[in-house]
């Protein structure tokens, strides 16, 4: 199964019953999936929206209205999606966002590329707010993510990422639909159904008077400290002897394994540290490796973007390294390991002498 | 002693903040009396739009969410598909519906959904002090049209309902004013229509509603709402535009 219509049933089956779209590629095959398969769903809406700033809107009203909602877009249109994703988050209304990013910026191209980390890890729209953003490197654990952006959604009512790439999104691998973990019961005071044996309720972000706006920031603040405590993700590949933790995420993640497994064939002791989320970003890790070792080798496909992250983690300690190719380029394991190879050799000579 | 008038069940008890003799006041008020009396207020649902009319949230005692500038259409659509049986409609104007919502609007009326739109057509951009709306009179002085709305540079007065027509998911439009008690009367009478129209699932319905700005305009309110007969209807001619089926 392709990762973009794999994504869409594993939606499905999180209770996903709206989705608004508009065509862009490398996403369209999520987009004509969830056409024909929400159809079967009780309840089920999908529409082709006029465009992806209606499409987000169009999800904003079904989250008012208590219906589990997702959109999908790539690049440019997650662009366009940004002022309802503010509008999300300051209404603290819950949603589900795909985007399979490919080449930028401007109209770039539709090759896989990691191009909109910090837009995605920054809130990416207008205002002081976070997205919750997870990154699968496989078309299982996108399945598995999507699972778990749903509820994550509802639980914190905020607005959560699913980033992937055109990679992911059009590569085919096995995928096992494992009935997601029941759907737990979230409190649903705030839904609009119409004013019937209870007082109106009224949802807005618009605040006047600077007190109240400030409050109702610092709230999503502190609900943003406790994704911050509870939420990071990552995983380790190969950690505990390295003497240097690549780290990249995402399909990135898949050719850093390849490369470490080489790497590790001609003796080079190199691990990975992959984060799962990239916000809440997964700091401990790294500070935690940090104790151990010295070298960290941001591998990205753009021209570093999460590598900000990665020294904000290790706050000056250590010694950062990078490879990046943007564009839409998709470097193989060979490529990335001959480099990561030159830097060992070279941070193992400085360390003798 | 019997009461005659008094505040709509689906209003709170709260001070407008539209100025003197603007149309927002009367419209807002007739929308929560249209609710009462067709028995609507636990089924209805408002989308706020940004602008003048943003905060009758703070007026309807009703479900209300707002929108961003322009998507209230897209919000109400959101909100419909999920809630078929409620009554939904989003209150935008002209700036909102005509100008940054322009796909919103046009794609729910052009879907068929059925919501109803409120359209409040005052000329200018009241809530930001009186800039050109897509709806400004050809030659009439805004802060951002100084010498004159001029159709060479700033193009022709956008007529909604008529363009609006032209879709066949459309099944109601029809344009009224606030500018006189009869024209009230008749503008309470097709907001019921336009629910109606909803009710019965006929199509997608708007009513679009010319109003007084004085503010804005630079006139005193009674030159305001001799202006909407005198040049507005002008163009923007009162009556039914369009109705497929009779309700």
């Amino acid at each position: 199964m392709s990762g973009n219509t794999a994504v869409g049933e594993a939606a499905v089956l999180a209770g996903c019953t709206c989705y608004f779209g508009y065509p862009i590629t490398p996403q369209n095959e999520l987009t004509e999936y969830m056409a024909r398969r929400i159809a079967e769903v009780p309840g089920g809406v999908f529409i082709q929206s006029e465009s992806e700033i209606a499409a987000i809107n169009m999800v904003l009203g079904a989250a008012a209205a208590g219906a589990r909602a997702m959109t999908s877009s790539s690049g440019p249109g997650i662009s366009l999606k940004q002022e309802g994703v503010s509008y999300l988050a300051a209404d603290e209304l819950p949603a589900v966002i795909v985007n399979m990013m490919r080449g930028g910026p401007g109209m770039g191209n539709i090759s896989p590329a990691q191009s909109d980390y910090l837009q995605a890890t920054r809130g990416g729209g207008h205002g002081d707010y976070r997205t919750i953003v997870l990154a699968p490197s496989s078309v299982q654990e996108a399945v598995d993510l999507v699972y778990v952006a749903f509820d994550l959604a509802d639980m914190y009512r905020n607005p959560v990422v699913v980033l992937g790439d055109g990679m992911l999104g059009q590569m085919m691998e096995p995928v096992t639909f494992t009935a997601p973990p029941p759907k737990k019961e979230y409190p649903k005071d705030y839904v609009l159904t119409g004013a019937s044996g209870r007082p109106s309720r009224m949802i807005r972000s618009l605040l006047f008077d600077t007190k109240e706006e400030e409050e109702h920031n610092w709230k999503l603040f502190r609900k943003y400290q406790l994704m911050e405590q509870n939420e990071a993700r990552y995983e380790t590949f190969m950690l505990d002897d390295a003497d240097m933790a690549l780290l990249a995420y995402g399909i990135a993640a898949r050719i850093a394994k390849g490369a470490i497994k080489r790497l590790r064939q001609e003796g080079l002791k190199v691990g990975l540290i992959r984060p799962i989320t990239l916000w809440p970003f997964p700091r401990k890790i790294i500070q935690e490796a940090a104790k151990e070792l010295a070298d960290f080798f941001v591998f990205e496909m753009s021209t570093g973007q999460m590598i900000e992250d990665v020294k904000l983690a290790l706050e000056g300690k250590g010694h950062v390294h990078f490879y990046g190719r943007p564009g839409g380029v998709i470097p193989t394991p060979v490529e990335l390991s001959r480099i990561v190879a030159r830097h060992y050799y070279q941070s193992q000579r400085s360390k003798r002498r | 002693m019997k009461i005659v008038y008094s505040r709509p069940k689906s209003m709170k008890e709260a001070h407008f903040h539209y100025c003197p003799g603007c149309g927002h006041g009367v419209i807002t008020r007739l929308i929560a009396e249209v609710v009462d009396e067709m028995e609507l207020r636990d089924k209805a649902i408002c989308v706020a739009p940004a602008g003048c009319g943003m905060l009758v949230y703070n007026y309807f005692d009703i479900d209300t969410i707002e929108s961003a500038h322009g998507r209230g259409a897209a919000v109400a659509t959101g909100i419909k598909r999920v809630l078929p049986e409620n009554l939904v409609f989003s209150y935008q104007g002209d700036g909102d519906l005509a100008a940054i919502g322009t796909a919103e609007g046009f794609h729910a009326a052009n879907r068929g959904e059925p919501i109803t739109i409120i359209f409040v057509n005052n000329g200018v951009y009241g809530m930001t002090g009186g800039q050109m709306a897509p709806t400004t009179m050809l030659e009439q002085v805004t802060t951002t049209s100084p010498a004159g709305r001029d159709s060479l540079t700033q193009g022709h007065p956008v007529k909604i309902c008529e363009v609006y027509a032209t879709l066949d998911g459309t099944s109601y439009l029809e344009r009224v004013a606030v500018n006189k008690p009869a024209a009230i009367i008749k503008t309470k009478k097709a907001i019921a229509k336009a629910f109606r129209h909803q009710q019965q699932k006929t199509g997608f319905s708007l009513v679009e509603i010319l109003s007084p700005c004085p503010t804005n305009w630079k006139m005193n309110p009674l030159d305001a709402c001799r202006w909407v007969d005198d040049v507005m209807t002008k163009i923007f001619p009162l009556g039914l535009i369009k109705e497929t089926k009779k309700c």
